[in-house]
């Protein structure tokens, strides 16, 4: 077990060393830092200055070697755009992305399973029909689209919602939160529906496949020879069994959200990472392209990691094919 | 004693065709062919643009401001020949969708061959070669399969562009989202061709053509890839939805097809600038456009899916 958990840990430093290759040498090697920081009329002795003060000339291996240092730390150069420290700029974003993709997860989960159980119990009828084909478009629909489509609705012919921003925020030291003001719920809306729907179709068709295949083993039939009411049997036998696989995919997808933020955020003008990831690629920023990268990875391989781990504890016969794959 | 059954009458290729279990399983399901017939229409559209466009849209020197926001055809305000309305510019919503739709269909096609024949070529050499090779290659794949495709199109993109300056001009661009899409979607391809090569490598027949001395290379190419190409074409074909949801993102994000020479994508963002002055029109038939082709293609890739798959029939 410990053998396997170190196993798997060191894969997600390999990772990750890989990710640090790949983003130093768009940081290194993507269009030349310097010009991306004079001004035209800048000479030629002074672009010279600034080279040697960034490192620039010092050979390449050392250079990957304090940039790696440097990111360890979370010092990730300055931005291109804004002059300001990387780390400080993402520091300020991080909340608000955190909060619509948190958001936008419980949303897909609370209905993705409501839904999921609904049309797996009543599998004719006509609501279920509805939402088998609304998944469907749901799937089908590229997430700008259904962004602009609420959009038209709620801010530009019913007036109800605010169509960009994160309203008014609350600050917790460096935290802001939009959870505690009455315009920061509302703008938090929107944006929630628009990140979290392709998840909540996903969990709901998943949620339905896996009733449908408990209902039919033998101990709910068990269950219902010994009497136990309908209820009893769909939610306390039935359901439990379902929420393993759910909360395994909902714990891997929420790293996607965190990268689908980008769209979402770009269509409500939402001031998180993936907003200012989005401006920086457009206007060539590596460095904070670079850091998003690694960011995110890191995200992204730290939740890898513990849903592998807790999977080895929670079921026992994935112990056993590990070891004897060893 | 019972008589041998008569051998069939040979059949030309379009009677087989007809004859076939898949072409059967097409007429039975109407909602396939319902997408069947919405897609053939949008490709003929897009295909032959230049003979239903009422003006070539994206030609400065064709447009009227005098033609500006002009609403559909069907409201009040609509004239001829402006079926779906026009824009800020004088410029004719129908013929624009048309010209984009040609963009959109271009990248997206082009990205899915382009990650179809890397895929393919990485994953017979993972599968066939074995060994370090195929570790390299496959961790490669499960590196990148942590991460979304939308967010590798993106990175490559940027990257490429601050390689290569940032103001490319259109058909450059068009090749860097191509070549962007490519790169995200290889590893399905290469994961399911490796996962076939490993049945197929062990078969009798290609023990056989190593045994008359044909080299690797033709062994994979003539003898193991044709055996592994009915879920490649699911594959693909459910690829180039997702091909063309990526290219119209990036556009919708403003890295991708500029404004000289607009995909889907590029209208719907140039469009949602206008959706708080009322001009609904700008953005709404483009988008619609863009969902009824994705979703045609999703509906025939779901069916193609079930078709060639054994064990549903």
């Amino acid at each position: 077990m410990l053998a396997f958990i170190l196993r798997r840990a060191l894969q997600s430093v390999g990772v990750m060393l890989a990710v640090g290759v790949i983003s130093f040498a768009m940081f290194r090697f993507a269009g030349d830092p310097v010009n991306q920081m004079v001004a035209l009329d800048t000479s030629e002795a002074q672009r010279a200055e600034i080279r040697a003060s960034l490192g620039l000339n010092d050979p390449v291996p050392l250079q990957f070697a304090r940039y790696f240092i440097d990111a360890a730390q979370f010092k990730f150069g300055v931005s291109y755009q804004f002059r300001q420290p990387v780390s400080m700029l993402l520091k300020e974003r991080m909340p608000a992305t955190l909060e619509l993709a948190t958001c936008a997860t419980v949303l897909a989960m609370g209905f993705g399973i409501l839904l999921g159980i609904y049309s797996a119990l009543r599998r004719d009828s006509f609501l279920t029909k509805v939402l088998q084909a609304v998944s469907l478009i749901g799937i089908s629909l590229p997430t700008f689209l259904i962004g602009i489509l609420l959009i038209y609705l709620f801010s530009v012919i019913l007036g109800w919602l605010p169509s960009f921003g994160r309203g008014e925020v609350v600050k917790f030291g460096w935290w802001s939160t939009g959870l505690l003001t009455v315009s920061g719920l509302k703008a938090l809306i929107m944006p929630s529906i628009t990140l979290g729907l392709f998840q909540m179709t996903l969990i709901m068709r998943l949620v339905r496949a896996e009733m449908l295949e408990v209902l039919r083993t033998d101990y709910i039939r068990f269950a219902r020879a010994r009497g136990l009411t309908t209820r009893a049997i769909h939610f306390g036998h039935a359901l439990k069994n379902t929420l393993v696989p759910v909360i395994t995919v909902a714990g891997l997808q929420f790293g996607s959200v965190i990268a689908f933020a980008i769209i979402t955020e770009t269509v409500f003008q939402w001031p998180g990472m993936g907003l200012l990831f989005v401006q920086a690629v457009q206007n060539v920023d590596i460095p904070i392209m670079a850091a998003y990268l690694l960011v995110v990875s890191l995200i992204f391989v730290t939740i890898n990691l513990i849903v592998d781990i807790l999977y080895t504890v929670v079921d026992p016969r994935l112990r056993a094919t590990v070891g004897r794959a060893a | 004693m019972t008589d041998l059954p008569a051998p069939a009458p040979r059949q030309s290729l379009i009677a087989r065709a007809i004859d076939s279990d898949i072409f059967y399983s097409f007429r039975r399901s109407k909602l396939t062919m319902v997408a069947a017939a919405i897609v053939a229409v949008l490709l003929l559209l897009a295909l032959f643009a230049p003979l239903f466009v009422v003006q070539d849209p994206f030609d400065p020197r064709q447009l009227e401001l005098i033609n500006s926001r002009i609403s559909p055809l069907w409201t009040a305000d609509g004239q001829r020949p402006f079926l779906l309305g026009t824009d800020e510019q004088g410029r004719d919503i129908f013929s624009a969708i048309l010209y984009g739709m040609r963009v959109s269909l271009a990248v997206g096609a082009l990205g899915v061959a382009f990650a179809a024949v890397l895929g393919i070529g990485l994953g017979l050499i993972a599968g066939y070669v074995g060994g370090a090779v195929d570790t390299l290659i496959m961790r490669i794949a499960d590196v990148q399969l942590t991460f979304p495709a939308i967010l590798i199109a993106l990175l490559i993109d940027g990257v490429v562009k601050s390689a290569l300056g940032n103001h490319l001009d259109a058909s450059t661009t068009l090749l860097v989202l191509v070549v962007a899409i490519g790169l995200s979607f290889w590893v399905q391809y290469a994961r399911t061709v490796r996962g076939s090569v490993m049945v197929e490598k062990n078969r009798d027949y290609v023990a056989a053509a190593q045994l008359i001395g044909l080299p690797a290379r033709v062994i994979m190419l003539r003898h193991v890839l044709p055996n592994t190409m009915g879920p490649i074409l699911v594959i693909a074909t459910i690829n180039l939805a997702l091909a063309i949801i990526t290219e119209a993102t990036l556009s919708f994000l403003g890295s991708g097809m500029p404004d000289a020479m607009p995909s889907l994508g590029t209208l719907i963002r140039i469009g949602n600038n206008y959706l708080f002055s009322g001009e609904w029109w700008v953005v709404a038939f483009p988008g619609i456009a863009l969902a009824s082709l994705i979703l045609s293609i999703n509906l025939l890739g779901d069916w193609l899916r079930d078709a060639l798959n054994p064990k549903l029939r």
